[in-house]
């Protein structure tokens, strides 16, 4: 019993993740590589995606508190961070990159501030919800 | 290196698939390397741009295929595309999260055979092997398209250019050819069966080719065997399944040079024109560069070339040398039935004047890149950005004008072109010019000139990074059917100069393989660079090396110091990789050097410098 239900905790979260748009078909893609040798392939990846791109975030913390803000610099860092995003289909948060990026190109502070706020709740909300959910997975 | 991949591959191809997968992203390294081992391919990883370069260059045969991202700390990823190309002459897929078509336009231009948008599938890299059958399709289309036992015994046996994987994908050509089928088992087993002859590859550096056209100048083209070329090349370890295989690859090339000539009737040397309309693109690439070059008034009347391919080719040299474009074409014609003295002259004078102007170009620019001799292969128009068209052209350049013009000031290159008999280019590149810009420039003899009277071919080969371009002789008008060699050396792309695309690249006719294109030009290039460099005497260029297109500065200092070591070697398969690049040096390449380069590149079509 309780293994079903946690199955279909599972199932129902996943769902629900792909619903509110905090993933997208990438995710499935990285559950489809799982077979009997790489059991947890999509929580790796997650899990290296992460810790790899914490290091976007506080790239772009710094840079954000230049004035001027160096906006060529800005979008280069965030078109990575786009990248590695869309590896594990984090959906959200590459809809937001793509949005400061945006700001970027039209050199507004202001948009990118408020982007990249946003950005970083994105992220964080999608970290704490993968990590449950691989939580319910084990 | 497991030179024999192909039999200790388990399972039918594509199974097996050497891959080398560089992305500085870990996530999605990690995830490739998932999903290419899902495909059966073995995977190699790596995050460094230039710890791929070194992967590739210590197991020369040791990839089918390379997989970049192209926004990469280290070095940008159409710079890795362009040595992949120059120096392993492997496919390239790019790969980048950023769809837009301007760098997908750019990724093409500089040789990627596909360009994947992240986030990629794993059914798009189930079918990448195609880029290498392709490629491999390709070059033994050089091979194939001569008529004779020869061609196919080469490619039966997998001389010279070809190695294993090669090998396979000749049997595959013929295969293929009957039914493209990627399924197909039978298809497969044939691969498979290939395995057995590995050869390695010749490399057909300037020096080599050069010895090689004159043994076959010598011994009259019509009369000329592998047997007997070989035995008056002199050259030990050249095998005579090497010089067969080249042998093919300079007819197709001749016959090439030949056919354009026949097509332009009326206005002499315009095999341009024909070129052009026939691609559209390529001859807007070639003309491109051309015309934004012109500055110089130089009107070719002996060449005739058409206005747009030849004259730009002319032009290109005179404008480009002063321009300091990247690319620099520097023409070389010889000329042979009337013109015997002028021929010879006006090819030093142009060559030298060229060069002459490439390395002011390239010096000049700064960019670094600047003057590389393009040498454009007439025969593939197909490359190059159809927006690249210039309309602007020059009309011909006048070799008086050119000589006119020849003796710049700067640096010396001296360019013999051979008279008719051998289109025997020396460049020398005064080590202080070249200092940051190759630009070699590079002689582009009379190469192919088979039969003294007739075909005169010159290699027309523009290195640049829009794409090996070749012009082939457009110097139609003359009834020897005088090609002038142009050559141009450009970053990039420039058509393949080395042995086998040099000649053989024009199979181009089709729009193709801008990867095959494009990397071997850039093999060539380097080439160049460090031949030029590293000898300062003669480099022969003989239309296959036209050029040195050292992209960058960086680059540029590396080859030369690299060509040092590499001209030592000698006319040896040389390891290009060690030979023109040095990871350490090239890696800087600034990145508005590449801007400007790009720029110019557009503009220029053909004569792209490396671009970002």
């Amino acid at each position: 019993m309780d293994r079903n239900q946690s199955h279909r905790q599972l199932a129902a979260m996943k769902q629900s993740l792909f619903d509110q748009g905090y993933l997208d078909e990438q995710f499935i893609q990285l559950e489809e590589l799982q077979d009997d040798a790489n059991p947890h392939f999509a929580e790796e990846i997650v899990t290296l995606y992460f810790r790899d791109s914490s290091r976007f975030i506080s790239n772009l913390d710094q840079a954000m508190e230049r004035n001027p803000l160096d906006f060529g610099k800005l979008d280069s860092i965030m078109h990575q961070f786009k990248g590695s995003s869309s590896s594990i289909g984090a959906q959200k948060v590459k809809a937001e990159c793509t949005l400061f990026r945006e700001y970027c190109a039209a050199e507004n502070a202001e948009g990118c501030m408020r982007s990249f706020q946003q950005l970083k709740k994105e992220y964080a909300v999608l970290r704490k919800k993968l990590e449950t959910y691989f939580q319910l997975a084990k | 290196m497991n030179k024999n991949a192909f039999s200790s591959r388990r399972g039918a191809f594509p199974a097996g698939l050497r891959v080398l997968v560089v992305d500085d992203d870990l996530t999605w390294l990690r995830i490739l390397e998932m999903m290419l081992k899902k495909c059966s391919y073995e995977v190699t990883t790596c995050c460094l741009a230039r710890e791929a370069l070194n992967l590739l260059r210590e197991r020369k045969d040791g990839y089918d295929i390379v997989i970049s991202d192209v926004n990469m700390p280290d070095m940008d990823g159409f710079k890795l595309l362009e040595h992949v190309g120059l120096e392993m002459d492997l496919p390239v897929i790019m790969m980048s999260v950023d769809g837009e078509t301007g760098r997908v336009m750019k990724g093409v231009q500089h040789g990627a055979c596909d360009y994947l948008l992240k986030p990629i599938r794993m059914k798009e890299l189930r079918n990448i092997w195609q880029h290498v059958i392709r490629k491999r399709m390709r070059e033994a289309r050089e091979f194939g398209s001569l008529k004779g036992f020869e061609g196919f015994q080469l490619m039966r046996n997998g001389e010279d250019q070809y190695d294993e994987g090669n090998l396979f994908a000749i049997e595959d050509m013929t295969s293929t050819k009957k039914r493209k089928n990627p399924d197909s088992k039978r298809d497969n087993k044939e691969f498979g069966d290939q395995s057995s002859t590995k050869k390695s590859r010749v490399v057909w550096s300037v020096d080599l080719h050069q010895n090689f056209v004159k043994a076959v100048n010598e011994l009259g083209f019509d009369k000329v065997g592998p047997k007997k070329i070989l035995d008056l090349m002199n050259v030990p370890w050249l095998t005579r399944d090497n010089v067969a295989s080249h042998l093919q690859k300079y007819r197709l090339y001749l016959s090439r040079l030949q056919k354009a000539g026949d097509q332009d009737s009326s206005s002499s040397g315009i095999q341009q024109s024909d070129l052009v309309s026939e691609d559209p693109a390529a001859s807007f690439s070639f003309q491109n560069p051309i015309n934004r070059q012109q500055q110089n008034d130089v009107s070719i009347d002996s060449h005739k070339y058409s206005s747009d391919g030849t004259l730009q080719l002319q032009n290109v040299d005179a404008e480009i040398s002063h321009e300091g474009n990247n690319l620099k074409a520097i023409i070389s014609e010889a000329t042979i039935d009337k013109r015997t003295e002028l021929p010879a002259s006006i090819q030093d004078t142009k060559t030298r004047e060229s060069a002459q102007k490439i390395n002011d170009q390239s010096f000049a620019t700064p960019d670094s890149e600047a003057s590389h001799a393009a040498v454009f292969k007439c025969t593939n128009p197909w490359r190059d950005f159809p927006e690249m068209q210039l309309k602007k052209h020059q009309p011909y350049l006048s070799m008086k004008d050119r000589f006119s013009h020849l003796p710049l000031p700067g640096t010396e290159h001296l360019i013999q072109v051979g008279d008719q008999s051998q289109a025997d280019a020396s460049i020398r590149s005064d080590p202080s010019v070249m200092e940051r810009e190759t630009a070699s420039c590079i002689e582009t003899k009379p190469l192919y000139a088979a039969d003294h009277t007739s075909d005169y071919a010159s290699s027309v080969t523009s290195i640049g990074s829009a794409g090996g371009f070749s012009m082939q002789s457009y110097a139609a008008d003359y009834t020897s059917d005088y090609a002038s060699s142009v050559t141009s050396i450009g970053s990039a792309r420039g058509f393949s100069m080395q042995s086998k695309s040099f000649m053989g690249n024009d199979e181009s006719l089709e729009p193709v393989s801008t990867s095959n294109f494009g990397r071997k030009t850039e093999g060539l290039n380097l080439n160049s660079v460090s031949d030029l460099e590293s000898h300062q005497r003669d480099l022969l260029l003989g239309g296959e090396f036209p050029s040195s297109a050292a992209p960058l500065e960086e680059d540029l200092k590396s080859f030369w110091l690299q060509g040092e070591r590499c001209m030592n070697s000698g006319l040896q398969n040389i390891e290009m990789p060690e030979y023109y690049y040095d990871p350490g040096l090239a890696g800087e390449v600034p990145i508005h050097l590449f801007d400007t380069a790009e720029n110019s590149a557009v503009d220029q079509g053909l004569f792209i410098a490396y671009d970002l």
